[in-house]
C-alpha cells in the first residue's frame, strides 16, 4: 500500500537547526572561533551521529575540543562514526557523556583507553572497521548527521582547500551533505579566494578559523638511523625472494622499519641484482621519506597517497611525474581512492605485526588494547573482485594450487600478502604464538570476534630473520603449520619444529633460507642502506623534504 | 635505578670441534636491545664454556638452543664466551657470535 508520509524531514530538520546559527553567523559561512560551542549546541542533538574527522594523520582537533566544552544537558549520548579516535579528547568525550558509541577504525594510542571505556560501560562499541569499510557504511547505515571536518583554507562560500592532507575528508563531506547533514570545517586560513577547491562551498555550512593549524602526525617518517643489520638483512631476502621472484611492480608497503630498509635498499641491493624497472615501479603510499633515494634514482613511476606526510609537501610538488599534484601544483591525497587503489590495484601488500599464530593468523591486538588496524586489512587480503591479470598476480595463483578444491581446473590468481617480521620483538616477545592476544581481548571488552588484521587464509608469505614461508604453496594446514614453525626461530612456536620436517620443506621449496636464496649474511649490515640517516635523506632531496623537529638531530 | 641481573652459566660441545685460534676477541656494545661477547681461549678438553649475564629472566632454555645451533654451526671449541646482554633477541645475539669470530679471521 501506497504510505502517506513526509518525504523530507531531513531537509526540514537541516533547516531547522540551522536556523538556531543564523545569529552567529558574519560573512557567508563564516563564524568566529569564539562562537564554536554555541554553534555547535545549536546544532548536535543528543543521539546524533557525529563524525569528528581524523585518522592516523591529520586531526580535526580544535572542533573536537570545542565539543567536549558543550553543555552535557544539550548534547550527550552521540554516536560517534569516525575513522580515528587517537586523541585523548576523543576518549574524554566518553567520560563525560556527551558521546555514549563509537564505530571507527584506528585507536592508536588511545587503544587501552578504548578498551576500559568499554569494560566500564561508558563507550558502547559499534564495530572495528577498516577505513575503507567505514566509509563505505557512512552511505548506507552509519551518515553522519553533522559533520566536523578540517582543512589548510577556507573562504566566506565554504569553498575548502585540503590539499596535501585532503585525507578522509571528500567520503566524509560527500555522505554528510547529501543526506542532508551538516558540515562544519576548521580551518588553518580564512582567504578570499582558495589555493584549490578540494571541497565545493555549496557542501559546507559553517566554516571557522581556528586559531592554530589543524594537529598533523608524521606517522610514515622512519630514521633510517634506527634500522638495524637483522633489518637489512629482511629486505634483502624480501627484494631477492619475493619482489624479484614475482616480479612486483604495484605494491604497498606497510608502516615500519622493516619495509623503510626494503625502501632504501633498492637503489643500491636492487640495482645490483638488476631489478630496476622490474619492481617497484608503482605505489599506493603514503609520501615515505625513505623513499625518496628510490626515487631519485629513477625506480619509480607513480605513488598515489592516502595522506600527506609532514614535511614532504615540497619534495612532491617538485616531483609531479610521481605523486598527484592539482592544477594550483599541490599534492592532494585521497584515503578512499588510495584504499581502493590498495585493494584493487596494488599485486602486494608487505608490512608487519605483533603476532602471527601457529595457524598463520596475525593482529597488532593486544589483551588490553582496542587498537583496529586502519587500512592494513584492505591491503592485506586478496581482492576477491579483483578480474585483471598481472604477471606477479598470476604467478601467485598459479602456485596456490589448493585453490583447485574449489575452481577446479578454473586458472585464477592471487595476491602477494607478505608478513615481515622479527621472531622476536622488543624486550624479547615472541612474534609467533599458540594462541592471539586477540581472543583475550575479545573476551576483555566483550567483542564478538577476536580482531585479526590479516587472516591465514590470505596471508601468502610469512618473513623472519630465519626465512621465507610460501604459504600459498603448502597443501593442507597441517603444511602450513609446519611452515610457520620453520621460521619460527626460537619461539615455543618455532622450537616444535622437527628438523627433518622442515628439511622436507626447503627441498620443496615452501621455505628458503638466506643461504637458500643465494643471500651473504656477512653483507647484511647498514653499510648497503642508500641513506643512513634523516640527514641523508634530506640532502638525497636536493633540500626539499623538511623533517619535522624531532627528526632534526643536526 | 638499579635492575636485578641474572646470570646463566652452561657447558656447549661442537659435533665437529675446531679450536678457537686467538687469544681474545671482544664483539659488541651493551646498548639497548645489543650485547657485547668476550672470547676468549681455554683448554677446555674441546668444550665451550658460556657465562651470560642479562637483566631478562625466563629465557635459559632459548639461550641454550641459541648458543648451541652457533657452536655446531661453527664448530667453536677451547673457548669461553663470555657475553653483556642487554635485551638482544635471538637474531641479534647469533649476528654478533658470528661477527665476534669473523673478527679473528
Amino acid at each position: 500500500m501506497k504510505e502517506t508520509r513526509k518525504w523530507d524531514t531531513r531537509k526540514a530538520d537541516y533547516l531547522e537547526r540551522m536556523s538556531g546559527v543564523a545569529s552567529y553567523i558574519n560573512n557567508g559561512k563564516v563564524v568566529t572561533a569564539e562562537d564554536t560551542i554555541n554553534v555547535l549546541e545549536a546544532v548536535i542533538r543528543p543521539f546524533d551521529r557525529v563524525n569528528i574527522e581524523g585518522n592516523n594523520q591529520k586531526q580535526a582537533d580544535f572542533l573536537a575540543e570545542a565539543l567536549i566544552k558543550c553543555d552535557t544537558q544539550r548534547i550527550h549520548d552521540l554516536h560517534m562514526v569516525q575513522s580515528a579516535v587517537p586523541l585523548p579528547v576523543h576518549l574524554d568525550m566518553f567520560e563525560v557523556g556527551i558521546a555514549k558509541k563509537l564505530d571507527f577504525a584506528y585507536g592508536g594510542p588511545m587503544g587501552g583507553r578504548v578498551a576500559e571505556a568499554i569494560k566500564e560501560g561508558k563507550l558502547e562499541l559499534g564495530a572495528i572497521h577498516t577505513y575503507l569499510e567505514l566509509f563505505a557504511r557512512y552511505f548506507i547505515d552509519l551518515t553522519p548527521r553533522v559533520s566536523l571536518i578540517c582543512a589548510y583554507e577556507g573562504d566566506a562560500d565554504g569553498n575548502l582547500y585540503t590539499g596535501f592532507n585532503t585525507e578522509d575528508t571528500p567520503a566524509i563531506v560527500e555522505a554528510t551533505k547529501f543526506s542532508q547533514g551538516i558540515v562544519i570545517a576548521q580551518v588553518n586560513k580564512l582567504v578570499d579566494k582558495v589555493s584549490r577547491v578540494d571541497i565545493p562551498g555549496e557542501w559546507v555550512d559553517i566554516v571557522i578559523e581556528s586559531p592554530k593549524p589543524f594537529f598533523l602526525e608524521p606517522l610514515f617518517t622512519r630514521d633510517p638511523a634506527n634500522i638495524t643489520d637483522t633489518q637489512v638483512l629482511m629486505a634483502m631476502m624480501a627484494i631477492k625472494g619475493i619482489y624479484g621472484e614475482y616480479g612486483v611492480k604495484r605494491l604497498n608497503h606497510g608502516i615500519g622499519f622493516n619495509t623503510a630498509a626494503i625502501e632504501l635498499l633498492l637503489p643500491t641491493y636492487g640495482e645490483e641484482l638488476g631489478l630496476k624497472g622490474k619492481i617497484c615501479t608503482e605505489f599506493a603510499l603514503n609520501p615515505h621519506p625513505t623513499m625518496i633515494p628510490a626515487i631519485e634514482s629513477g625506480w619509480v613511476e607513480s605513488i598515489h597517497s592516502f595522506g600527506g606526510e609532514l614535511g614532504m609537501q615540497k619534495y612532491c610538488e617538485a616531483r609531479g611525474d610521481v605523486f598527484f599534484l592539482g592544477p594550483d601544483g599541490t599534492m592532494r591525497s585521497n584515503r578512499a581512492f588510495s584504499q581502493t587503489a590498495g585493494h584493487y590495484a596494488c599485486d602486494m601488500f608487505i608490512g608487519g605485526t605483533l603476532q602471527i599464530d601457529k595457524y598463520g593468523n596475525s593482529s597488532t591486538a593486544t589483551a588490553s588494547r582496542v587498537a583496529g588496524f586502519g587500512g592494513a586489512p584492505n591491503m592485506g587480503c586478496d581482492a576477491k573482485g579483483r578480474r585483471h591479470p598481472s604477471d606477479a598476480w598470476l604467478k601467485c595463483g598459479a602456485e596456490f594450487t589448493s585453490q583447485s578444491e574449489y575452481l577446479g581446473p578454473m586458472p585464477r590468481g592471487k595476491r602477494l600478502v607478505v608478513q615481515m617480521l622479527e621472531t622476536f620483538g622488543e624486550k624479547m616477545v615472541p612474534s609467533f604464538v599458540d594462541e592471539l592476544d586477540a581472543w583475550q581481548l575479545a573476551k576483555n571488552a566483550n567483542l564478538d570476534l577476536p580482531p585479526v588484521m590479516i587472516y591465514a587464509d590470505d596471508l601468502t608469505h610469512i618473513l623472519t630473520e630465519e626465512g621465507i614461508a610460501f604459504m600459498h604453496k603448502c597443501q593442507s594446514l597441517e603444511e602450513r603449520m609446519a611452515a610457520i614453525r620453520g621460521v619460527a626461530g626460537f619461539t615455543d612456536v618455532g622450537l616444535a619444529a622437527k628438523a627433518a620436517e622442515t628439511k622436507a620443506l626447503r627441498d620443496k621449496g615452501i621455505i628458503k633460507t638466506p643461504e637458500d636464496l643465494g643471500i651473504d649474511r656477512d653483507r647484511a649490515n647498514r653499510s648497503l642502506l642508500a641513506a643512513k640517516s634523516v640527514r641523508e635523506l634530506v640532502d638525497w632531496s636536493d633540500g626539499l623534504y623538511d623533517p619535522p623537529a624531532r627528526f632534526r638531530n643536526w | 635505578m638499579s635492575k636485578q641481573l641474572h646470570e646463566i652459566k652452561f657447558e656447549l660441545k661442537a659435533h665437529n670441534p675446531t679450536d678457537f685460534v686467538a687469544d681474545f676477541a671482544h664483539f659488541g656494545v651493551v646498548g639497548s636491545g645489543d650485547m657485547e661477547v668476550i672470547v676468549e681461549q681455554k683448554d677446555l678438553a674441546g668444550a665451550v664454556m658460556v657465562k651470560i649475564v642479562t637483566p631478562v629472566t625466563g629465557y635459559d632454555e632459548v639461550w641454550r638452543r641459541v648458543l648451541e645451533r652457533f657452536v655446531n654451526d661453527t664448530g667453536v671449541a677451547n673457548a669461553s664466551l663470555e657475553i653483556n646482554d642487554n635485551n638482544a633477541t635471538p637474531v641479534v645475539v647469533s649476528l654478533r657470535l658470528r661477527q665476534a669470530l669473523s673478527e679473528i679471521d
